[in-house]
């Protein structure tokens, strides 16, 4: 091998490097926020109870920390974890596809249709799991009208796929305007409001593990087919000259990517920035190739997700919805990405 | 006879919702190891009739045969694996690496749920280094200049092998050395045994690649034969409805297309 083949052999395990890097900056993390909150665990009890919960060793700690971890923080930490995982991905993924930076994950309208969901079952007065269910719904529903728009008008270009996602959107933001409009202010349109802000407060087991298995298929489709999003990054006309088959693989990134959106949504509500936010941070460290840029967003997002949850959880004496840190620190934050990729923005 | 790389039988195009056809009875053909250069005024469909040859289009009536198989029986892996397409120069939404960018030219190659391996990098790095740009490997491919993406577009292009490779508009926005650096490249691609096909604005092209040269006109029909045949002054002057000469030139020993004056 040559001299530059070499060194490119380098270059490439120092960019996959950052992988390994990055998911031990998240274990630590995972770890700091079981132990940190109001009712604070030791790191040391926090680990003896999670190994000895996993060998199902003889409890030799306190009742109530356990309590609290297993019960409460655990699912919250997975929860934070998984939405701000997918979000990233999916945003990174839509950022590939439509080749366009400033694309977000909800922009063919899963957020917003997923609202309509969650606010028409709360409305209905259904329990926390129809609430998720309807919302999960709403968002698949959303983009599917997205995505019938371009076909309706015989089109096939990305373009007409943006446009229809804001019609979607418009049409949904609407819908939501009317069902606020006639919700009960003191009740239903705060719980409406609070679930649009996004919030990990309310997660149980139940609603995390059941779109686990989901969110973890279409992150792995994503992951697995990441090259090819390079591909269909340059382009309809040139991928088709590389032999890509851009409707399937377009489809394919769309509907993994919505699910994951959708899942998310339904965990924790709607939370902002992260899907825009998290990729751009995630090419700054790890470069634009998808191949590392995917796996690198998902742990970022989980990683930032899971430091915005803890400050929630932390400061003042209500918790506050997530979507308002996220967004008092993804705007200026995004702006500074902006400020360091101007060269390369055009 | 040798069966022909490509072979356009009588092609009749118009893009969706336009009543006047681009493209009418067109048909040309190309032979293993050619150069074929397409002319024609701005909107004749010099690169209409590429994009059809690329799969890109599908012509309303009439065949295209890639390698003597109708294309449109063909998948567009099918298409990609023989035919190598280098389009205009642009600027990507995204800052690959000059190595991942000539390393998207393996997808012909590569299964939907797979990825190159480090053979097809190392396929990658030699044709840098066989084409003086190895140098550039890990600069971003924002960074570059017109020139050196332009010949990564080509990289990109060849590095799969395929049998053809078509150019839209190579020696656009370049500037004139560079123009004249990739017709070069072209020439050497030929004979090293690839069949090229190039569209062009600039006449002198054809004759300066000096093999095989077809003219788009207006109507959508085609002329084609040798370029010295084809690139006349009778004809460039309609086609281009211009005065236009073509001279011998002693000191260079090759002859040119030039205009008397404005």
């Amino acid at each position: 091998m040559t001299d530059t083949a070499s060194k490119r052999a380098d270059n490439l395990s120092r960019r996959g490097l950052i992988i390994p890097v990055l998911a031990v900056v998240m274990l630590a993390a995972i770890l700091i926020c079981l132990c940190v909150g109001k009712y604070s665990i030791s790191p040391a009890d926090c680990m003896r109870i999670l190994f000895g919960k996993i060998v199902s060793a003889e409890p030799s700690w306190d009742a109530m920390d356990e309590k609290m971890l297993i019960g409460v923080r655990l699912p919250r930490t997975m929860a934070a974890v998984i939405v701000g995982a997918a979000l990233a991905l999916s945003g990174a993924v839509y950022q590939g596809i439509f080749k366009n930076p400033l694309v977000s994950p909800d922009f063919l309208g899963v957020s917003s249709g997923a609202c309509v969901g969650a606010a028409i079952a709360i409305l209905m007065s259904m329990s926390s799991g129809f609430v998720q269910i309807c919302a999960f719904l709403g968002g698949i529903i959303a983009v599917f009208l997205t995505v019938f728009i371009p076909r309706l008008m015989r089109s096939d270009s990305n373009i007409m796929l943006v446009l229809a996602g804001i019609i979607v959107g418009g049409a949904m933001s609407s819908i939501l305007g009317f069902i606020k409009y006639i919700a009960d202010p003191e009740t239903e349109l705060a719980a409406i409001t609070y679930w649009q802000l996004g919030s990990f407060a309310y997660v149980d087991n139940k609603a995390v593990l059941g779109i686990l298995p989901l969110t973890i298929i279409a992150a792995a489709v994503l992951l697995v087919m990441s090259w090819w999003i390079n591909i269909l990054s340059l382009g309809e006309q040139e991928a088709r000259t590389l032999g890509a088959n851009v409707p399937l693989l377009r489809g394919i990134c769309i509907v993994c990517s919505t699910v994951l959106t959708a899942g998310a949504v339904c965990i924790s509500g709607t939370i902002g920035w992260v899907g825009l936010v998290v990729p751009h941070f995630g090419r700054m460290m790890a470069g634009s190739d998808n191949r590392v840029l995917l796996p690198a967003s998902c742990l970022i997002g989980g990683i930032f997700m899971l430091l915005v949850d803890t400050v929630t959880r932390i400061i003042g004496p209500a918790e506050m919805p997530v979507s308002i840190l996220t967004g008092l620190i993804g705007a200026p934050f995004f702006a500074w990405l902006l400020y360091r990729q101007r060269r390369t923005i055009r | 006879m040798m069966q022909p790389v490509y072979e356009v039988n009588n092609i009749t195009f118009r893009y969706p919702g336009y009543k006047a056809k681009v493209l009418d009875g067109a048909s040309l053909t190309l032979g293993k190891g050619e150069i074929l250069c397409i002319l024609g005024p701005n909107g004749a469909g010099k690169t209409t009739l590429l994009n059809c040859m690329a799969g890109l289009l599908r012509p309303e009536s009439g065949e295209i045969l890639l390698c003597g198989r109708d294309i449109r029986s063909m998948k567009e892996k099918e298409i990609a694996t023989l035919a190598g397409y280098v389009p205009q120069l642009h600027t990507p939404a995204f800052d690959y690496s000059v190595l991942d960018f000539v390393l998207m030219g393996m997808a012909p190659k590569t299964g939907m749920l797979s990825r190159p391996g480090a053979d097809d990098e190392r396929k990658c790095i030699e044709l840098l280094e066989q084409m003086g740009l190895a140098g550039l490997a890990d600069k971003s491919y924002l960074d570059i200049s017109g020139g050196e993406r332009q010949q990564l577009l080509i990289a990109r292009a060849l590095v799969h092998e395929p049998e053809v490779v078509l150019f839209d508009e190579p020696t656009a926005h370049l500037d004139y050395g560079n123009q004249h650096r990739i017709l070069r490249m072209i020439k050497k691609m030929a004979a090293s045994g690839y069949s090229v096909i190039i569209t062009t604005h600039n006449p002198d092209h054809a004759l300066l690649l000096g093999d095989k040269a077809a003219v788009v006109s207006k109507g959508g029909t085609i002329v084609q034969g040798d370029s010295s045949e084809i690139v006349t002054e009778d004809l460039l002057s309609k086609v281009y409805d211009i005065d236009i000469r073509i001279r011998y030139i002693e000191e260079l020993g090759r002859t040119a297309c030039l205009v008397p004056g404005l």
